[in-house]
């Protein structure tokens, strides 16, 4: 019996412990990053870190501004971890304490909110840039060869058209989706209902699911739900260029998207933080937005690439109805907004 | 996630599964000091009950709280919701009908897995485990791969309720095989091959004999993969691809409303959610040790 | 019981082909997709930074998680086995209930708990100590999550072995702690072993729950069921798959760990 027990204690003793304890070691003697490109893109001499928290799809321009700035004198040595999901999803995880130094969202109410919670400053687009860097429009992305011949807004109303778009109660990319058909059948905000009426018959009859992000809706369209994905120009030129069966058209009437980017006031790299965001700003980052296929700000830059970035025959802003203050509350609030209350009503 | 199934080859476990099994009635010998001071058993049950408070029922209490927050009218609000019950809907067909398959085939291979010889059983015993040893993400990642968009067999179940039963029957497959396996090699053959020669033909044995006595084992199984469908939210994520009405499961619904700040709502469907899966577990528990018990006494 | 040969054969070839299709069949796909661009761009995926940090991240939280549910856990099965008190049912449920709880349930119940606006909230507004979007929250979900694995593993060996061992050596003199240690603990080796086992594998799987309360940021709070499904997310798909096939590589090793651990205790029982 004693044999047994020896043999016993002995066995299942050491040799786990011992295996532990190899893995353990090889994996300490590993450094970690938060890089994840393979074939070492990682930044060495790292002497700073900032954290952003941005919206579920601008990676492609901030995988390509940020080499850029950690190659200028600014940006030496400043590693910026990056992390994607739903705008209003990151915006209220910034207020419960989700580390962030740097945020960019895709609506201005998810800025807001932080500046109610006192973690951005007011002033935040007071300088001449506005807080926005960056920005795009709404396109309409459809399958390649567009075999269901969608032109326009109208051609969502057919009845044999699904529209995929995320839900506007998480995702900032669903409010100006809706934003955009909303502007062109309301006039610019004069005929509110004649807008209603269109949202609530394109949101009931032709839009079946509900993912939560903009990057969410494009997975779902491109794995082959549905026939027409509306997003952002610049995610669709994104996984055009990944090589997926898309196109995308822009309609005639389309709406301006402005995609915020603040400074978090309680964070504790604010002089990095600063330095980030005025960069994006200069000539050099604003040529990288404009290759990663957002519409540049800066308007000699804009000029450049400009065959590449049609105008629409109209181009609605959110200024046109009234700005965010007034549109937000108006067609997005939670309980009361219109739009929201036709997506509880048509959803669930 | 197992029941520990190596087979006992000897002590009342042996023919009474239910004293293996948490949760049954059997009383534990009387209190030993063997190994406990006087007073230490106070001790070590507050040090257990201070631990399972803090990390199972004080969370689980959070919840119950919030569900309430709003009062019964938005209790009843949130888990009325047509977007709620239809994920209800969802989860529970689908929990059915993978569990009824699991219960025939789990039933089978362990089976063929204790009756049957042949080369390559003995990996194939231990490969019955992947399921448990995968990351639920990486389950879904692979369905996804196969059954998808781009899949090798032709078989495009993606964003269908098939691709979601799918998905749930590989997470859930070894459930019912290891609680049946152990019962299968226990089991006394004395009794078979007595009424063998009596007699009786070969699916008679097995339906009046065989079958009943496996029974408790096979509803325990089948309790634990109903349990486990109702919770899964990994596996399906990419191949459901969470349509409402069709592939949204209940713990996508609880997900999405915490992303639309409903916290109220996502903490009322999670208390009905887990009524469900607890209360069907303890059934089919109870439920089987009964049956085992009434097996005994008929073989007494 | 004499089956007849059609029977079997059909039945054998039944139960394969539901193997095959089921298991056997993504797991060939999996690895065909992994190393068919070769296996230098596979290691490139499995070496990235982010990839390294997830290891670290994931390995730590096995780390913590491990010894608390070893110590509670065996506690807890000894008061299970060993002693009769009102509400002892209770307690056993209560045990059981993480195999109940579906791990969004578990990420939302540590929310609504540790959040900065829960009802633990003062724990991370007066002392700074985030649990949530930091370690603490993700190594809570994963004990809740593994709770019950060690504890149903030792306590029916526990009530199995009996108490003649640890009364005889009481009566040879020794105090609790050796007799706990001498006698109670080898006896439970090879339960707690497979208890370990099943924790560990369960942990470095944790998706549902660490997904709610992780602020998934790349280097810092990302396990490998994060990074997963990061990279899926954002389009790199191939690294998904590579990273996917690391993990099922570590799952096989368990289950060949979890087969020897099995073999040595029915032979340890034989003996």
């Amino acid at each position: 019996m004693p044999q047994r027990l020896n043999d016993i204690r002995s066995a299942w003793r050491w040799r786990p412990v011992a295996t532990l304890a190899l893995v353990a070691g090889l994996v300490a003697a590993c450094e970690g990053g938060a890089s994840d490109v393979v074939g070492g893109g990682a930044l060495t001499n790292v002497n700073a870190k900032i954290t952003l928290v941005a919206y579920s799809v601008p990676e492609p321009g901030w995988s390509k501004v940020i080499p850029v700035f950690n190659a200028s004198p600014e940006g030496k040595g400043l590693q910026v971890v990056t992390s994607y999901a739903a705008s209003a999803d990151q915006s209220r995880g910034v207020v419960e304490g989700k580390p962030a130094d740097i945020v960019n969202f895709s609506v201005e109410p998810d800025i807001t909110r932080l500046v109610k919670a006192g973690k951005v400053s007011p002033d935040w687009d007071k300088d001449g840039g506005r807080g926005i860097p960056f920005g795009s429009v709404v396109t309409l992305v459809v399958r390649k060869g567009n075999p269901k011949n969608i032109k326009g807004w109208d051609d969502l109303l057919r009845p044999d058209v699904e529209v995929v778009t995320p839900s506007p109660l998480s995702s900032g990319s669903a409010k100006w989706n809706l934003l955009a058909p909303y502007a062109a059948k309301s006039n610019g905000g004069r005929d509110s209902r004649g807008g209603i009426e269109f949202i609530s018959k394109l949101v009931h009859e032709h839009v079946k699911l509900r993912p939560s992000s903009g990057r969410l809706a494009t997975s779902v369209f491109v794995e082959g739900s549905g026939d027409v994905l509306i997003s952002y120009e610049n995610e669709a030129i994104a996984i055009e260029r990944q090589g997926k069966p898309v196109e995308h058209i822009l309609p005639e009437q389309t709406f301006k998207i402005e995609n915020p980017v603040a400074v978090v006031t309680t964070s504790p790299h604010l002089d990095a933080a600063n330095a980030f965001n005025n960069f994006q700003y200069t000539a050099a980052a604003q040529t990288a937005w404009a290759q990663a296929g957002f519409r540049a700000v800066d308007p000699a830059v804009a000029n450049n690439f400009r065959d590449q970035y049609p105008v629409p025959v109209k181009l609605w802003t959110i200024d046109d109805l009234g700005g965010w203050s007034t549109a937000d509350p108006q067609l997005f609030d939670k309980n009361t907004g219109s739009i929201t209350k036709i997506y509880q009503e048509a959803t669930g | 996630m197992t029941r520990s199934f190596v087979g006992r080859t000897s002590g009342p476990e042996a023919i009474r599964p239910e004293l293996a099994q948490p949760g049954s009635e059997l009383q534990p010998p009387p209190t030993v000091r063997t190994i406990s001071r006087p007073g230490s058993t106070q001790l070590r049950f507050g040090v257990t009950m201070l631990w399972l408070s803090l990390i199972v029922l004080l969370p689980l209490t959070a919840i119950a709280w919030q569900a309430v927050d709003g009062g019964w009218q938005a209790f009843w609000l949130a888990i009325s919701s047509h977007a709620a019950l239809e994920a209800f809907r969802v989860t529970l067909t689908a929990s059915v009908v993978v569990t009824v398959f699991n219960m025939v085939f789990g039933l089978l291979t362990a089976w063929v897995l204790v009756r049957d010889d042949f080369p390559g059983k003995a990996l194939l015993d231990v490969f019955i485990d992947l399921p448990f040893a995968l990351p639920t993400i990486v389950t879904s990642l692979v369905m996804l791969a196969l059954y998808g968009k781009n899949s090798p067999v032709g078989l495009h179940l993606q964003h269908t309720p098939p691709g979601v039963m799918v998905a749930l029957a590989f997470v859930t497959l070894p459930l019912v095989v290891r609680a049946v396996q152990p019962v299968l090699l226990e089991i006394d053959r004395d009794v078979e091959e007595a009424a063998a020669s009596l007699g009786a033909s070969g699916p008679k044995v097995l339906t009046s004999i065989v079958l009943p006595s496996l029974l408790p084992a096979v509803l325990s199984g089948a309790g634990l993969s109903f349990s486990r469908c109702v919770a899964e939210f990994g596996s399906v994520v990419t191949i459901g691809g969470q349509v409402p009405g069709k592939t949204e499961v209940s713990s996508q619904w609880i997900r999405a409303l915490i992303e639309n700040d409903d916290r109220t709502g996502a903490a009322a469907i999670s208390i009905v959610l887990l009524s469900i899966s607890f209360t069907v577990l303890i059934l089919l528990r109870v439920l089987g040790g009964r049956t085992a018990r009434r097996e005994e006494k008929a073989a007494a | 019981m004499k089956s007849l040969p059609w029977a079997r054969y059909l039945t054998r070839y039944v139960v394969l082909a539901y193997i095959g299709v089921m298991l056997i069949l993504p797991v060939i796909l999996i690895l065909w997709r992994t190393f068919r661009p070769g296996f230098s761009q596979f290691y490139d995926w499995i070496s990235t930074p982010a990839a390294i940090s997830a290891l670290n991240l994931s390995l730590l939280v096995v780390a913590i998680v491990l010894p608390l549910n070893v110590v509670f856990g065996v506690m807890t099965a000894i008061l299970l086995a060993r002693n009769r008190f009102r509400g002892r049912g209770v307690l056993q449920a209560v045990v059981d209930l993480p195999f109940a709880v579906s791990p969004i349930i578990v990420g939302v119940a540590l929310i609504l708990l540790w959040g900065s606006a829960g009802a633990l909230g003062f724990v991370e507004n007066d002392f700074g100590f985030k649990i949530i979007f930091g370690t603490p929250g993700i190594v809570l979900a994963s004990i809740f999550v593994t709770l019950p694995f060690v504890i149903r593993e030792v306590q029916p060996v526990l009530q199995e072995v009996g108490t003649e061992q640890e009364q005889a050596a009481a009566t040879l003199g020794s105090n609790w702690w050796q007799t706990f240690w001498r006698v109670t603990l080898p006896s439970i080796g090879w339960g707690l072993t497979y208890g370990v086992v099943l924790t560990t594998a369960r942990t470095l799987g944790e998706f549902g729950g660490v997904i709610m309360v992780s602020s998934n940021l790349p280097g810092e709070s990302q396990t490998l069921t994060l990074l997963v499904n990061d990279r899926y997310n954002r389009g790199a798909e191939y690294g998904a798959y590579a990273l996917s096939t690391m993990l099922m590589g570590v799952a096989v090793a368990f289950l060949v760990v979890k087969t020897i651990v099995q073999v040595r205790r029915k032979r340890a029982r034989q003996a």
